[in-house]
């Protein structure tokens, strides 16, 4: 049979299947139906020949804004933004071959720190498929391995029902990044429309519900624990802001120390006295070392990562491990757990405060004083203390000013990051007290994910305060998209720890590689005052620790995209650090540094 | 079977796993018959690091549009249970169940193979096809093809006694299994 008359079948097959009353329209008239549908009202793209029906059909309404990005990757990175900092799922919209090829680093970045979004590619007509056609590439092939799942639509009567799985699919259990790749001749074709509310999405519906005898034994687990420990990961972010608000208020209840990865910042306020700060590779002392010792581990929507755990054979040796997760493959992956729960973060909390108060258990204080002992005698090592300088900018000390300006600021305060040690710097020194207030990346470590992320973050915003945490390198990486913010007059903030080197490289060179610093540093860097004046912005400068207050005001009054450029110490490096391989207390600090033996290789 | 792994490793960043136990698992995945299930399945594999020993799939339901996959894989008993999980997230796929770890099993295998000679070898290789009642599909003066079903160790026996006798040619389909009894799959 000729495709033609395959096509003619499928036709007849979906006219028999749908009522007449379904409206019949082309497909790129069907994909903003279905987007409006299902509530977006910002999609961020780069046209481009193979998705010019869909930039038509977008041009003829008014319901969907489309953010003109500079760069694939771009409005990748910015509707991850815009998902991270509203809840919502995130949308992008590019052409075949390099629009997509461009997109893929995005997605793969949604990917690993669960990210609901949902990317439309052009591709060629399908009849071209296979010819090595002009910005042809096998999209579905390459964005396999980095989405969690993809569609190529080759008949205009599965479009909706695709467009609508997709969402679904993106948002429920563990969210991640779709891509549906349409050729430009679906986008031409007619067909029937097929509305959200009849569209066939039951086909994957994995477990949310947590298993109930289960949670009963965790909390008894949990109430008898005498060294106990939450360890709360971005599971509980993407489980919505109630989560947060159940989490606190459980972490409240029994007394028990806290203690996050760096996507589960915000969860738990970071001004409460149960907090412990981020944990792993450059977390505090007092979360590692708790981790280490604790006799009870209440894992909850993290997933043991190696930058978490450190060496898995050490790794918490004497403790009773429970772990909460929405994805089964995340159970046992990296640690083998005692109480493995499947389910939602949210509901399995939820779950649990019930269960604490029905059964009306009581946190044994006796022990747990003895434990918030041991845990405050961590704490006075003062493991993020650093060396001031009266002349030079130390970044941790450019960062507890800006938390120092932040602190008195009215409007909710969102900070992204790019990805190195002014990350970890971040991390440490900036206060997290909501949730979907922190985007960074986390699984990925995309450099170059800060400036659009904040762009996508003010969009989803409006009235908040951006700020980008950035450094010299990781900023040039998506420097283009300067542009955007001026274009949509976004007040987005950055704020450059600019030290010349790529300072994460430059101290794994220094402390595991002899010091042999190979193409760590920037010989040429841009003026990045100048760069931000021509771009449309407005650029600031701090040389000396006294300029530094007066730049960051000036800064949080600007009502354009600013770049302030911190000049910072050269040789700073961040610590704690648990070297790779090594394990929770066996964590070096910045005064062990002086004694970290550089001969290691 | 025991993999050794860079135990002589001198990095800084800690050697990798050391001694490992490995096991072999037939698993049985239900997948939507769709263009592109086949590649995510491999793509999986591949792209972890898990091994593939055998692949089998064909359609089983015409009505319900679904394939079934038989994998044969080896790996740690936490790698297996990774591969399940693993399996059960992609999207497409419906049901995954570790036969080996189920208990008792069926798994047949086909294959047919050219056997080509005269005189004495050609005797003995008709008379040992009749042993493991493997069946002739083609016959030339000079070669035969047989065709022999079993457990795969019964058609590597078969192989290896066909080789002096003249075999030039394999074509095995790898394993197709189902669970004993009454319960499904």
């Amino acid at each position: 049979m000729t495709t033609a008359a395959l096509n003619t079948k499928a036709k007849e097959k979906a006219e028999k299947a749908t009522p007449k009353e379904f409206k019949k329209m082309a497909g790129a008239e069907m994909v903003i139906q279905a987007l409006i549908e299902q509530g977006v009202d910002t999609i961020f793209g780069y046209p481009g020949g193979a998705v010019l029906p869909i930039y038509d059909a977008l041009f003829k309404q008014k319901k969907i804004k489309h953010i003109l990005c500079r760069h694939e990757q771009g409005a990748a990175h910015a509707a991850e933004g815009y998902a991270r900092s509203t809840g919502k799922i995130g949308c992008i919209l590019v052409t075949s071959g390099p629009g997509a090829t461009n997109a893929v680093t995005g997605l793969t970045d949604a990917l690993l720190d669960s990210i609901p979004l949902v990317c439309i590619t052009g591709q060629v007509p399908t009849f071209l498929i296979g010819n090595d056609a002009f910005q042809e590439a096998d999209t579905t092939g390459i964005t396999r391995p980095c989405t969690k799942h993809n569609y190529l639509v080759k008949n205009v009567d599965d479009l909706p029902n695709i467009m609508h799985e997709a969402f679904h699919v993106a948002g429920t259990g563990r969210p991640g990044p779709i891509v549906i790749d349409l050729p430009k001749d679906i986008q031409f074709a007619e067909g029937n429309y097929i509305p959200k509310a009849q569209a066939i999405t039951h086909m994957y519906q994995p477990q949310t519900e947590p298993d109930m005898e289960r949670i009963e034994a965790a909390v008894d687990l949990i109430a008898n624990a005498k060294k106990p420990i939450f360890y709360t990961g971005g599971g509980v972010i993407n489980a919505g802001p109630q989560a947060s608000k159940n989490l606190t208020e459980f972490v409240k209840t029994t007394g028990y120390p806290i203690t996050s990865t760096l996507m589960g910042l915000g969860a738990f306020p970071a001004h409460d006295e149960q907090w412990l700060g981020m944990l792993g590779m450059h977390g505090t002392y007092e979360a590692n070392w708790a981790m280490h010792d604790c006799d009870v581990m209440i894992c909850i929507g993290a997933r043991f990562d190696d930058r978490v755990t450190g060496d898995t054979k050490k790794f918490s040796p004497h403790s009773k491990k429970i772990h909460i997760d929405i994805d089964p493959s995340s159970i046992n992956k990296n640690i083998q757990v005692d109480l493995p729960i499947i389910g939602d973060a949210g509901k399995a909390i939820e779950a649990m405060m019930k269960v604490w108060k029905k059964k009306g258990y009581k946190t044994n204080h006796e022990e747990l004083n003895k434990w918030w002992s041991q845990i405050d005698e961590w704490r006075a090592v003062n493991c993020l203390a650093y060396k001031n300088s009266d002349t030079i900018i130390k970044p941790q000390y450019a960062l507890e000013r800006l938390r120092h300006h932040l602190s008195k600021q009215k409007q909710d305060v969102f900070i992204t990051t790019e990805v190195g040690q002014h990350q970890m710097w971040a991390a440490q020194f900036l206060p997290f007290d909501k949730p979907n207030r922190w985007m960074t990346s986390g699984g990925l470590g995309t450099m170059g994910y800060g400036l659009p992320a904040a762009i996508g973050t003010q969009l989803g915003n409006p009235d908040g305060l951006v700020i980008d945490v950035a450094g010299e390198a990781s900023i040039l990486m998506n420097i283009q998209e300067m542009s955007t913010a001026v274009q949509y007059n976004l007040p987005v903030k950055i704020f450059i720890l600019n030290n010349q080197w790529m300072g994460m490289v430059r101290q794994w060179q220094e402390l595991l590689h002899g010091e042999r610093y190979s193409q760590s540093y920037t010989e040429s860097l841009p003026d990045f005052v100048k760069l931000a004046e021509a771009y449309g912005g407005i650029g600031l400068r701090a040389t000396t620790p006294a300029e530094l207050d007066d730049v960051i005001e000036k800064m949080l009054k600007t009502d354009k995209v600013t770049i302030v450029d911190v000049n910072v110490c050269q040789s700073e490096n961040c610590f704690p650090m648990i070297p790779s391989g090594k394990a929770h207390n066996e964590m070096i600090l910045a005064a062990d540094a002086e004694q970290f033996d550089k001969k290691l290789v | 079977m025991v993999i050794k792994n860079n135990l002589k490793s001198k990095s800084v960043y800690g050697p990798g796993p050391g001694e490992q136990l490995i096991e072999r698992h037939t698993l049985s995945v239900l997948v939507d018959n769709e263009p592109g299930v086949l590649a995510r399945v491999i793509g999986l594999f591949s792209g972890r690091g898990y091994n593939i020993e055998s692949l089998t799939v064909a359609e089983v339901s015409k009505k319900l549009n679904q394939s079934r996959m038989t994998i044969v894989t080896i790996g740690t008993p936490a790698v297996i249970d990774q591969i399940r999980h693993q399996l059960e997230r992609l999207v497409p796929v419906h049901k995954v169940s570790d036969l080996t770890e189920q208990g008792p099993h069926v798994e047949r295998e086909l294959a047919l193979i050219k056997v080509v000679g005269t005189g004495e070898k050609r005797i003995e290789a008709m008379r040992i096809a009749d042993i493991f009642r493997a069946r002739v599909v083609d016959s030339t003066v000079e070669s035969f093809i047989f065709e022999v079903t079993g457990s795969p160790d019964k058609v590597d026996a078969f192989i290896e006694l066909m080789i002096p006798l003249g075999m030039v040619n394999i074509s095995r389909t790898g394993s197709a299994a189902i669970s004993r009894g009454k319960e499904k799959m």
